[in-house]
């Protein structure tokens, strides 16, 4: 029997729980070459900011052990190319979009979120909260708990109540649930987890750091235990907000992992650069997992390794079988 | 005028040949589906380390050669440079690779038949034979020049001489042919056979010298890059550089979906590795945003 792959990111319906990391699938038209993006639960858009933005110099991008360092800096056209061209290409194709907003005041995001109103085809937004606040001294938002709920709440109060608010958090914080409960608290309908970790490396040869920028973004698995930790502990704290996890998902059982620490949705990223059928390939690992080990529905499984040691799965799935 | 971009595909590639190339390595790859829809400048973008790997990027090589045996082979010229290219020189007949293409925008073709000359840096000549081929099916005559720092870094330079109506070969220590650059000889070949457009391949530097001298003929220049590149397919947006557009504005464009081939005079070569203060979207430029 097929596993019911559904699942709700606040009351917004996916077909099934996998969707693009932002910043990881472009405008949506490069990966649509490989497969139908219709397929996918959602496709997150990379962070639209105002103004077009060129990005950092190159070296932009390291590999490091299973892993990669990326210091992109947002490089995008803008909201109004954005808005002109990708959103409706991608409402055209009925591919639900949840659109990555980046600012760097919070007069920006609310700009942003005020132009997002009125755009056919916006599923969900989701709010980047790791662009450096210019407001404070190039400190990034989602550092502090107060500043992520300012721009939440102002984001939330523009943005159409059909359309769910998603925070997305930073994992270089002391306490990510503070700042979690913060956002939620500020009216974020849904959370992600976790934004690239800031890391470094040096070219031994050139004796140089490897990117122009410096420091960047690290992806990929490296960071897989990293994400674990950061949505198990905030679904623990916050079990009812729904969860977008990512960090280094590369197969079913990689977003299986993310789904029972707590998250309803699992976000592909770096996987993409190596395999661009990564998401399909994920999907359909993740449905055979989940059938495998006996499960009817997705939802079941999520946050399910939070129950006390003991409880036996095998026994709930029985229970909720017999006729009894 | 610009080829439109064909679909790419994904394809488990059987290694039918691997040899050694004075000071490189070339592999020939049984990849139905990639070989039929090669043009020449397309590139693949080749998984490395096998399947447990650390190593997450793609690595990105330009197509020597397709053949149509086994229904389709690509040869790709590659020489090793960290633990991705290690890893695939290692590689021997009847192991599989995993490959995305073909990927990017061929090079554009004339119409008529004109004289072109072929400039190749080190294994960028790899990427001029198929152009070569195409050409003088076209009825063009084709002349190289051939350059790198020693002779056994020179790539191509006997089929060159088979295929061309001059070869002219330079290493920067005298071991092959005239010492010097590409650049050195490059006007002289252009006013000899009076070329009518330049096609180049090879390392930045030596792009950005030759698209001088082709502007200073004022005759047409098409340039394939080498960008690092990390997906090769558009999505990582980490192999850009700042290339002006038909309206005059610079945009830092990726060189793995708008390129790798480029007009010369069009790519901002003294600003690789920088945004231009005039880019799209530079800092400054009225999108104060910092980061």
């Amino acid at each position: 029997m097929p596993v019911d792959m559904r699942t709700y990111l606040g009351h917004v319906e996916l077909v099934n729980p996998i969707t693009t990391a932002a910043g990881c699938a472009a405008s949506g038209s490069e990966l649509a070459q490989f497969f139908d993006l219709g397929r996918i639960g959602a496709l997150t858009t990379r962070s639209i900011t105002m103004a077009p933005r060129a990005g950092r110099p190159t070296p932009r991008m390291a590999e490091t052990p299973s892993g990669m360092l990326n210091a992109i800096g947002l490089q995008g056209p803008g909201v109004d190319a954005f808005l002109e061209r990708e959103l409706p290409w991608l409402a055209q194709r009925n591919v639900r979009t949840v659109v990555s907003i980046g600012g760097g005041t919070v007069a920006e995001y609310t700009a942003l979120a005020r132009r997002l109103t009125d755009a056919p085809g916006v599923s969900a937004v989701e709010v980047n909260l790791s662009c450096p606040n210019i407001e404070d001294r190039g400190r990034v938002f989602a550092r502090d708990g107060a500043a992520s709920a300012e721009v939440i709440a102002s984001v939330r109060s523009v943005m159409r109540y059909d359309v769910p608010v998603v925070a997305k958090l930073s994992p270089d914080v002391v306490d990510v649930v503070s700042v979690a409960r913060a956002c939620v608290d500020g009216g974020a309908d849904a959370l992600s987890m976790i934004n690239n970790p800031l890391g470094m490396s040096i070219d031994t040869e050139a004796m140089r750091p490897s990117l122009a920028a410096v420091t960047g973004g690290l992806s990929g698995p490296a960071i897989r235990p990293l994400a674990v930790r950061c949505v198990w502990q905030v679904h623990a704290a916050l079990p009812s907000v729904p969860i977008i996890g990512m960090g280094g998902v590369l197969t079913g059982r990689d977003a299986f992992e993310l789904i029972l620490a707590g998250a309803c949705v699992v976000a592909v990223g770096t996987a993409l650069f190596h395999d661009p059928y990564a998401c399909l390939r994920i999907l359909r690992e993740l449905e055979e997992l989940l059938a495998a080990r006996g499960f009817h529905r997705l939802a079941d499984a999520v946050g399910l390794a939070h129950r006390p040691p003991g409880a036996s799965t095998r026994h709930r799935i029985d229970l909720e079988e017999s006729s009894l | 005028m610009r080829e439109t971009p064909v679909t790419p595909v994904q394809v488990t590639g059987t290694v039918l040949t691997t040899r050694r190339v004075d000071a490189y390595h070339a592999l020939t790859v049984v990849a139905p589906g990639i070989a039929e829809r090669f043009r020449p400048g397309h590139f693949v973008a080749v998984a490395v380390g096998g399947a447990q790997t650390s190593m997450l990027t793609r690595r990105a090589f330009s197509i020597h050669d397709v053949k149509p045996d086994y229904s389709g082979t690509v040869e790709f010229v590659f020489t090793v440079r960290g633990p991705g290219t290690a890893w695939l020189a290692e590689r021997r007949a009847r192991d599989t690779l995993d490959l995305v293409g073909p990927l990017g925008r061929p090079f554009p073709l004339p119409r008529d038949p004109v004289t072109c000359v072929l400039v190749g840096g080190e294994y960028g000549s790899a990427t001029l034979f198929p152009v070569a081929d195409v050409l003088q099916q076209r009825g063009c005559r084709v002349d190289f020049v051939l350059g790198a720092a020693s002779a056994d870094r020179v790539f191509g330079a006997l089929r060159a001489r088979r295929m061309g109506e001059t070869t002219t070969l330079t290493t920067e220590d005298g071991s092959l042919g005239l010492r010097g650059r590409v650049t050195d000889v490059l006007p002289g070949v252009i006013a000899d056979v009076r070329a009518d457009v330049v096609y180049a391949c090879g390392p930045m530097s030596m792009l950005r010298g030759v698209t001088a001298v082709a502007v200073e003929f004022d005759i047409p220049v098409q340039v394939a890059v080498e960008e690092r590149m990390a997906c090769g397919v558009g999505v990582c947006m980490t192999c850009v550089l700042p290339v002006i557009g038909d309206d005059g504005v610079t945009r830092m464009v990726r060189s793995c979906v708008e390129g790798p081939v480029f007009r010369g005079e069009r790519v901002r070569f003294d600003d690789v590795g920088t945004i231009p203060f005039d880019a799209l979207g530079a800092p400054g430029g009225g999108s104060r945003n910092a980061g």
